[in-house]
């Protein structure tokens, strides 16, 4: 049930931090994509983050919107994005999976709709990049009655004034953008981020995760280092998109996952 | 809500930026501190006299308004029907309607201290205010341009660069204005704290579709004291008429007759190849349905998987899935119409215009001329309409005489 909740308890009695990867759904194609996906948890990843693909990923940089690109172009569809955790959950029951995105083909299938399938099929959080704390009523607050996380992002420009705003509905973990700007930007300074991770953590007993930019193992240690968990996200979708076996994909998840768990 | 259940239709939208279930904020969350910053400054501002007294001065002196309220003789003439008038904001400096907008959110952006603008831009013509503007004041200025449309629009490419912007070709998508605004969002969301997005339309996450309208009201205040000066004391229009891109020059003119009901309005949107089920249009309210896209909820086109559809015009500045909020809502309240004209008899209409009243039409108004010359013969002679020629087709010559199969 909640997994997510059980997967940070486990972290923490072993006192370890959370590695959080990111692939997009459907790329480079559906097989592929499950394939990977099905790898994640053997190559030491404890939460995954699914990207629902859309055509206008505002916040997103080059390598995820070619991902988004790909994934389309081969026809995935929400429908079949919760096919793939359907088929996921066959075998795995444990690692929490992440639905990441962007509200439209959300509100375009019906939010009780999708929420209702998403449960069924395994779903345990949501990342909707353009529903801010102003817009809870529309898909936050639905998928917390129905028993679903809603993960929010915390930004360097979200002040004192406005964290307990950002705070104030979310549950599973906090989602901390370490940059201003767009997903595989630039790598994140540990001392920049420590004191802002702090300030969250002063305001809720949330876990706090950081990601954007994390690019390889020593970045990923800086960070745990400082925060519950790294998300990496770019790195491995372009990674990925190099086209080599998935084994070499899921050794170099494997890195990362050691370089978190090392911190 | 039907529209005669509704009091009054000035004071959309509410405090969360909603048009009925239209509009909102619908951005990241590094964006929204900002876009809550500039909501506060845009109120202190609208209530500030001498904020919209630099307005005035620098319409006056700058873009040369008021625009003319010129009665089409010959048009009318020849179309046999309504009397019409043309609304020349083609006139103003920089040759669109967009610098209205332009002037306003720049003023607001030195207010709050920011030396870096950016924009979108799909014809061009917001570009090239934007770019204007900046070279005015001395502030830096980036221009994001659909890379498609940096190819049908090369005049206003140049402009921009004389004027010391730069100029941005987007390559992803389709490389037109959705594309452009992807590009500028995401620009916004690197550069937050220097940078300030002055959005082209009446879309975009609230505060804009409502500050953007309200710059561009001048177009509509001033017809209702120009038609008066003409046709008399408290003559209103019987129907005004304006093409609709995003819907800024339309907003503009409808805003100030939005409770006289009297008065007719009607939205044109660019049909393409025609409005069926090939998609080669971008008449969002028309081929489209609800979504939430770029800050708002408003009609978009798109698939059954609410994947966003590339439009398609032979206008550039029409180019776009979306329509601004307040559209959305006017249409589904029934307080305005909207109506869709193919690439076809906009060039028709263009070409009347020249012939007939001397005046070279952007492509963008000609779409709204082709559904006066659809109307007008079928109106008595006291049925006054009014159309906004928001821009000149200086830009176009290049794309229509490639359509009409001259070699420039
Ligand atoms: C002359 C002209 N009219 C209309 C438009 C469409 O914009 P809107 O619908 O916001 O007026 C443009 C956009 O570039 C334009 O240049």
């Amino acid at each position: 049930m909640a997994r997510i909740a059980d997967t940070f308890a486990r972290l923490r009695s072993k006192g370890r931090k959370a590695f959080v990867s990111y692939i997009m759904a459907g790329d480079p194609d559906r097989e592929r994509s499950l394939e990977v996906l099905r790898g994640l948890p053997g190559a030491g990843v404890d939460i995954i983050e699914l990207g629902l693909p859309f055509t206008d990923p505002m916040a997103d940089g080059p390598t995820i919107q070619a991902a988004g690109q790909r994934a389309l172009g081969g026809g995935m569809t929400l429908e079949a994005t919760l096919g793939m955790v359907r088929a996921f959950r066959e075998e795995n029951d444990e690692t929490p999976i992440v639905l990441m995105g962007y509200y439209n083909p959300i509100y375009s299938r019906g939010v009780e709709r999708f929420l209702a399938e998403a449960k069924e099929a395994g779903v345990d959080g949501l990342i909707v990049v353009d529903l801010p704390p102003e817009e809870d009523d529309e898909l936050c607050i639905p998928a917390l009655k129905a028993g679903i996380d809603f993960i929010r992002l915390a930004t360097p420009t979200t002040d004192d004034a406005r964290l307990p705003r950002v705070l104030e509905n979310t549950s599973g973990f906090v989602y901390y953008v370490s940059i201003t700007g767009i997903t595989g930007s630039a790598v994140p300074k540990p001392s920049d981020v420590a004191p802002e991770v702090a300030r969250i953590k002063a305001a809720t007993d949330l876990p706090v995760i950081v990601g954007f930019g994390i690019r390889d193992p020593e970045s990923a240690r800086g960070i745990s280092e400082i925060a519950d968990g790294a998300v990496v996200g770019s790195a491995i979708v372009s990674k990925l998109a190099e086209g080599g076996p998935i084994e070499e994909l899921l050794a170099y998840v494997r890195s990362l996952a050691d370089g978190v768990h090392s911190g | 809500m039907p529209d005669d259940l509704i009091n009054s239709f000035l004071n959309a939208p509410d405090e969360k930026g909603r048009f009925g279930d239209f509009g909102g904020r619908f951005v990241s969350e590094t964006l929204m501190p900002l876009i809550l910053s500039l909501e506060a400054e845009y109120d202190r501002a609208k209530t500030d006299e001498s904020f919209w007294a630099e307005m005035d001065h620098l319409w006056k002196h700058y873009v040369g308004r008021p625009s003319p309220l010129y009665r089409a003789d010959r048009l009318t003439e020849h179309l046999g029907g309504a009397r019409i008038y043309l609304k020349r904001d083609e006139l103003n400096h920089t040759g669109a309607h967009k610098i209205n907008n332009v002037l306003g959110q720049i003023l607001l952006a030195r207010r709050m201290g920011k030396e870096r603008i950016i924009a979108e831009t799909g014809a061009g013509q917001h570009g090239v205010a934007t770019a204007t503007v900046c070279a005015k004041f001395g502030l830096k200025c980036v221009v994001y341009m659909g890379a498609h449309d940096v190819e049908r629009q090369k005049p206003n490419v140049f402009r921009m660069r004389l004027l010391g912007a730069e100029v941005v070709p987007v390559t992803s998508g389709r490389g037109t204005l959705k594309d452009a605004m992807n590009d500028a969002l995401r620009d916004w969301v690197t550069n937050v704290r220097d940078t300030f997005y002055c959005i082209g339309t009446v879309a975009g996450p609230h505060p804009y579709p409502a500050m953007v309208r309200d710059f561009q009201s001048v177009i509509g205040k001033e017809v209702r004291w120009q038609l008066a000066e003409q046709e008399g004391e408290g003559r209103l229009p019987d129907t005004v008429i304006a093409a609709i891109g995003g819907g800024s020059n339309a907003m503009g003119l409808f805003h100030p007759f939005l409770d006289d009901r009297s008065v007719r309005i009607i939205g044109v949107e660019a049909g393409g190849k025609g409005v069926d089920d090939k998609m080669e249009h971008c008449a969002s309210l028309t081929g489209g349905r609800p979504g939430v896209l770029h800050g708002n909820r408003t009609y978009l086109l798109q698939d059954d998987d609410g994947q966003i559809l590339e439009g398609f015009s032979i206008s550039a500045g029409l180019d776009y899935p979306g329509i601004g909020p307040e559209h959305a809502w006017l249409h589904d309240t029934k307080r305005a119409e909207y109506v869709s004209i193919t690439d076809r008899e906009a060039l028709d209409a263009f070409k009347l215009s020249c012939a007939l009243e001397g005046i070279i039409p952007a492509l963008e108004p000609s779409h709204a001329l082709a559904h006066v010359m659809k109307i007008a013969p079928d109106l008595p002679s006291d049925h006054i309409i009014v159309m906004n020629m928001c821009g000149r087709g200086d830009k176009d010559i290049f794309a229509v005489a490639e359509h009409l199969g001259v070699d420039l």
